[in-house]
């Protein structure tokens, strides 16, 4: 056999003839000319996410949503970079936090700073026309479009703001166009270990509710110094966005922190700690 | 001197024996009768402003915008046929949107006027074109500070201090050129944009007009290209209509106190 990996599969050369490389390139134009070298492969695209961001979390509450995402953009186990802000605003009322790939998190960022300049900077009568819902919609139909040339956006995506009736919107859009909808959500390693406190709070989706802003900023803190412990691709330092409808004048507030740190860790009980058991003292 | 019946007006792109495109010049008639548009560099910006003839009371007041934006911080007001404006404004959108996507900054306003300039120029070549029938001008803030620009049906393209078009370019310029561009700012233009347009409005008297006032500066709207809010607008048209009424009354003081009307 063969050992090449660009044999596998393939018919011999003795019994069929060459290969010929027009049926593999067959719908894509860019490759039509075959006698390229580079073109003697099939098509590759992205098979692995490169420098990556960790969980994104998210919670609806009574009059708004807020969402949190550390700095930090991993090269695998290097954790490469500390700066990196996954929030972003898009829009006058809405959030997106994305997760995976930073490379594909940018084009997104890019995409959406485009879909911005379109539907409200061309928008002369100046209505506020991108809420969260189209934005979701937008970012999902690019993500199950990708995924289905097999080239995906290595991403999981969660987008918070108002719907269309004013009530708080929060859903999921990730890197095979797989979209739901949740009072809470989380990303990655969130959806481990933020979820089961969120849930918490709110057990069922109609009880965000019940909920009010400081208690679930709570979770949310609590939540990012869970993941800061457990997840070794976390950083200390994180962003978050809270955007709530001020009930009285019907605006809406978008509060962006940016400097947050993970607070109150516990580390006293670390000192009592000798060996493994049969080690004491 | 006159071209008509010489045959050289019948198609664009043909030299008349004086080395002219009449028919360049024929669209520049066409901007000529369109409502004034200025232009006012200043030293923290630029501000746009255009009159708007109300033809109809079924007019809604405060629609049918006549400024654009092309990406966030260029805004572009033009005199003439309005649907070419619009193409014109269609086409900036699309270089600067290609500009961004391959440079990944927002474009230059110098640099997107050398393109729209080409691309103006470009409808004098054929004659199965007609030129543009708009003076667009155009301004924005970059990297480099603020930016004022006209361009004219056969493409030329020129960055000017203040900037004046359609039919009351003449008042407008007179007016402009009394201006100290090196000390203005943005807050001062707003208001001479308001008298200039009002000035500019005395030869159609009996017709209404609406005024319409963008800007774009780094203070102001963080370099946004935007519509100066509703109140500052009301404003402003009021107190160049005052300041008319007053010079009316005492035309001998007039130029002085035009002096001091140009100090505040």
């Amino acid at each position: 056999m063969n050992h090449d990996p660009y044999q596998w599969g393939r018919p011999s050369n003795e019994t069929y003839g060459a290969y010929n490389y027009n049926i593999a390139n067959a719908n894509n134009e860019e490759f039509k000319d075959y006698n390229h070298h580079a073109h003697q492969f099939p098509k590759m695209n992205t098979q692995q996410p490169i420098i990556t961001g960790t969980s994104v979390i998210a919670s609806k509450f009574a009059n708004g949503i807020i969402m949190a995402a550390d700095h930090v953009g991993s090269y695998g186990s290097l954790l490469r970079f500390n700066n990196i802000e996954r929030l972003i605003k898009v829009g006058s009322e809405t959030v997106v936090g994305v997760s995976g790939d930073i490379s594909d998190f940018q084009y997104i960022t890019r995409l959406l700073d485009e879909l911005e300049i379109e539907e409200e900077v061309y928008d002369n009568d100046g209505g506020n026309y991108l809420k969260a819902p189209n934005v979701h919609e937008y970012l999902s139909r690019v993500m199950y479009n990708r995924r289905s040339k097999m080239d995906p956006l290595w991403n999981s995506i969660v987008v918070g703001g108002f719907d269309a009736d004013r009530k708080p919107f929060l859903k999921y859009v990730d890197l095979l166009g797989v979209t739901y909808h949740a009072s809470t959500i989380a990303t990655g390693f969130g959806s481990h270990l933020a979820i089961p406190l969120l849930r918490n709070l709110i057990p069922e989706d109609k009880d965000y509710v019940k909920i009010n802003e400081d208690q679930v900023r709570k979770v949310v803190d609590d939540s990012m110094r869970v993941l800061f412990y457990r997840d070794a691709r976390s950083g200390e330092v994180y962003s978050y966005v809270v955007i709530k409808l001020d009930e009285e004048s019907g605006k809406v507030k978008f509060e962006f922190v940016k400097d947050a740190k993970v607070e109150n860790q516990s580390w006293r009980f670390a000192k009592d700690i000798r060996g493994y058991a049969s080690k004491q003292q | 001197m006159t071209s008509i019946g010489t045959g050289y007006d019948l198609s664009n792109s043909v030299f008349s024996p004086d080395g002219r495109n009449f028919q360049v010049e024929y669209a520049m008639k066409a901007v000529e009768n369109g409502g004034t548009s200025i232009g006012i560099k200043c030293k923290d910006g630029v501000v746009l402003a255009v009159e708007k003839i109300i033809n109809s009371k079924l007019l809604v007041p405060g629609k049918n915008k006549r400024i654009q934006t092309v990406d966030r911080h260029i805004g572009v007001v033009y005199s003439g046929l309005l649907p070419d404006g619009r193409h014109f404004v269609n086409r900036s959108r699309d270089e600067a949107q290609s500009f961004k996507s391959i440079f990944k900054v927002p474009m230059p306003v110098p640099n997107l006027m050398d393109r729209m300039g080409i691309y103006v120029q470009n409808y004098t070549c054929y004659n199965s074109v007609r030129p543009f029938g708009v003076v667009s001008i155009v301004g924005g803030v970059d990297d480099d500070g603020p930016h004022l620009y006209m361009i004219e049906p056969s493409g030329t393209c020129w960055g000017y201090s203040g900037a004046a078009t359609g039919k009351g370019r003449q008042i407008a310029k007179s007016e402009l050129e009394k201006l100290n561009f090196e000390e203005l700012t943005c807050k001062e233009a707003v208001k001479v944009a308001a008298k200039i347009i009002h000035l500019a409005h005395e030869d159609n008297k009996d017709k209404d007009y609406e005024l319409e006032i963008s800007w774009v500066s780094k203070e102001h709207t963080g370099g946004k290209h935007q519509f100066i809010p509703e109140d500052v607008l009301a404003e402003v048209r009021k107190q160049a209509e005052e300041e008319d009424d007053e010079e009316d009354e005492d035309e001998g003081e007039g130029d002085e106190n035009k002096d001091a009307e140009m100090q505040t």
